[in-house]
């Protein structure tokens, strides 16, 4: 086992792995730019040290300095976390040439997956089920046109290089095609450096489930079951469970053998996800790999029972796996909501800012792994995933009423956060019932939004004066409540009006 | 204690005053026997004839905002002695219209040029942040009369991009 280990990431899943470091007695080192001095991950580490300035290229992209780091401070590891620099071969590579081990796949399998038109042709080698599509980059508009056309309409725009949605586009017509395809190679040259975009039939509303595998470096590989993930916003995952409501023994087992057939064709090593489109008829075809940590890995946790990053510390130490495919049970039913700073009243914009007031839901059932704390102000350089909130039940509905519980508990104040949204997926007939597709959150977000008429104003009213009271003689109130100490909390009352005052004067 | 407060669209007339420790409330002419305790800055826990409620509140560049559980009211208090009037927000889609960027961040592309005519809903300018990119588009059809930003400047929020007139 390791000794010491750098986590080359921020935000929650720095703190996820700090967690699993503490866990397992491995000093934790936490890295941060310019505008995350303050951030938790930051606070939670053994050690940190500064890498750079608030552009991701200078600082958690930056290979150089991140593994000059590393062998300066005597970590033997390397956590990427997922994001930045979590799916680079070159990175992999620049760890192993300085003697560091880096917790995830080999340069290798990074490179073939992580090109998607190579990882296709790969997999059409070793007969895996796939979307048709081209298998080589675009290299023109004019050869865009052609191969749409012969693939016929609609048609998907990938980023090659891509995943989390950027540089991504569905394409209804002909006329759409020029201008999609110019936004997603300009997306994708900002969002990952490489331009290159190819082109698949587009599935109209598919569901989208993916298969966590784990693999060992002894050439033992496992699948830990399915998630479903198919509620996305612009392609980008907005809330995932597991099991898959339409996935039953039989079917999860044919996907978890076409899993482990796609990672050992790529000669894989440590934790990984393979994507797979569904259609109405449930045949599923192979879409990517994905060679680092999930987001959405909590709710494999939670219905596993195994830590899937102390699993992969274990595995980067070369143990072997220390169970077999047939002793993974799968029990009971869990959900991930992830918490953005955006505003769901105003076309999800982001929304970065100083968070206010923090009031934070537990309880049976809760898990909360969170990248934020009160009076931490959420930088606008980064991803704005805050936190994620997974609720665990005996059964669906178990786990449905007890993250609709947590949400109600959950209050980010200062900044806009999508919470809301989440009251009315999980509320939903639809969702309850498990009918899911790629094209359910559009559906649900153009319909109108249903208006808030529990007839709280007059509450509302009243509290409004009661704040404007207490406002005007803050002391007293302090006093005659007796339950606040001024130093209780971050702003006074008269700060808040103050702030306010300049606000508006902007 | 008097206030005129509004609750989205709804206006109430509020009359509270305390004394050792007990709220006396009136609204809009009716007593109303409440218990009011401040948990926390911003946090308030009120007993209405045995009913429990939470309420949170956020001040922000958009005003004032309450949470009674999870539902939303934008609410605005004020007190009728004071001499200032209420600012009238709406300014309709007559006659030149400012765009400001919504957020921080950073313009990756100008999509038209000034006195290029434009639809409603038309894009005008990209601005990416937090690795998004979001169209900064027309309010209405017309020309553009001015665009006050250039690719890869970084606005804030609140900052003037554009004037569609």
């Amino acid at each position: 086992m390791f000794k010491k280990i750098l986590i080359a990431n921020r935000g929650e899943i720095a703190v996820r792995v700090i967690r699993a470091c503490r866990e397992l007695g491995v000093l934790s080192v936490a890295v941060y730019s310019d505008v995350d001095r303050a951030s938790l991950h930051v606070r939670k580490a053994d050690e940190a040290y500064h890498i750079g300035k608030a552009n991701a290229t200078e600082s958690y992209l930056n290979i150089e300095k991140i593994v000059d780091t590393a062998t300066r401070c005597g970590a033997e590891a390397i956590h990427p976390g997922y994001g930045f620099l979590s799916e680079n071969a070159k990175f992999a590579q620049a760890c192993a040439d300085a003697g560091i081990k880096f917790i995830g796949p080999s340069p290798a399998s990074i490179d073939l997956m992580g090109s998607k038109t190579r990882a296709r042709r790969e997999m059409q080698r070793a007969g895996i089920p796939l979307v048709p599509g081209t298998s080589a980059g675009v290299e023109s508009y004019e050869q865009a046109q052609q191969t749409a056309r012969q693939i016929g309409y609609p048609v998907m725009l990938k980023a090659a290089a891509g995943g989390g949605g950027k540089g991504m586009r569905l394409v209804h017509s002909p006329e759409e095609l020029k201008p999609a395809l110019e936004s997603a190679q300009s997306e994708a040259g900002g969002a990952f450096g490489d331009c290159e975009v190819y082109l698949e039939k587009a599935i109209i509303n598919p569901r989208h489930i993916e298969m966590q595998i784990l693999a060992d470096e002894h050439g033992n590989v496992v699948y830990l079951g399915e998630r479903e993930c198919s509620l996305q916003r612009r392609h980008q995952k907005v809330l995932e469970e597991a099991p898959s409501p339409i996935v039953g023994a039989e079917m999860r087992k044919k996907m978890g053998d076409v899993a482990v057939r796609v990672a050992t064709a790529a000669g894989y090593s440590n934790a990984g996800t393979i994507e797979f489109l569904v259609d109405e008829n449930k045949n599923f075809y192979f879409l990517e790999m994905n060679t680092r940590l999930q987001v959405e890995h909590p709710v494999t946790e939670l219905i596993t029972g195994l830590d899937l990053v102390h699993l992969q510390i274990r595995i980067a130490s070369r143990e072997k796996l220390p169970f077999q495919q047939e002793e993974i049970r799968i029990r009971g039913h869990a959900i991930e909501c992830r918490i953005y700073a955006e505003d769901p009243d105003n076309n999800f914009f982001p929304s970065p800012g100083k968070i206010t007031l923090l009031l934070s839901p537990s309880g049976p059932g809760i898990r909360r792994d969170s990248g934020m704390y009160e009076g931490w102000t959420v930088p606008l350089e980064y991803d704005p995933l805050l936190a994620k909130l997974i609720g665990y039940g005996a059964d669906r509905q178990q786990a449905v009423g007890r993250l609709l519980r947590a949400l109600n508990e959950y209050f980010v104040g200062g900044i806009k956060t999508n919470i809301s949204l989440f009251l009315r997926i999980l509320s939903d007939p639809d969702f309850q019932a498990g009918k899911l597709d790629t094209g359910f959150l559009d559906r649900l977000l153009a319909r109108e939004t249903p208006v808030s008429a529990d007839g709280n104003s007059e509450i509302a009213a009243i509290a409004a004066g009661i704040f404007a009271v207490l406002d005007s003689a803050p002391n007293s109130s302090q006093v005659s409540t007796g339950t606040l100490s001024p130093s209780s909390n971050g702003m006074a009352p008269s700060t808040w009006k103050k702030a306010g005052r300049t606000e508006a004067l902007r | 204690m008097n206030y005129e407060v509004r609750i989205d669209d709804k206006l109430f007339h509020l009359e509270l005053d305390r004394s050792e420790g007990q709220w006396h409330c009136k609204l809009n002419g009716t007593a109303i026997n409440i218990d009011a305790v401040l948990t926390r800055t911003n946090v308030l826990s009120i007993l209405l004839e045995g009913k429990a409620y939470e309420i949170k509140r956020e001040l922000t560049i958009n005003g004032l905002h309450l949470w009674v559980g999870s539902s939303h009211y934008s609410a605005e208090v004020r007190d009728p002695r004071s001499l200032r009037h209420r600012k009238d927000g709406t300014a309709g889609n007559k006659g030149p219209q400012m765009l400001t960027a919504a957020m921080p961040g950073k313009v990756v592309r100008v999509l038209l040029q000034e006195g290029a005519q434009v639809e409603a809903g038309q894009g005008i300018l990209v601005v990416e942040a937090m690795k998004m990119q979001n169209e900064i588009k027309s309010p209405k059809a017309g020309r553009i009369q001015k665009i006050m930003v250039a690719t890869s400047d970084a606005v804030n929020a609140g900052d003037l991009v554009a004037i569609v007139e």
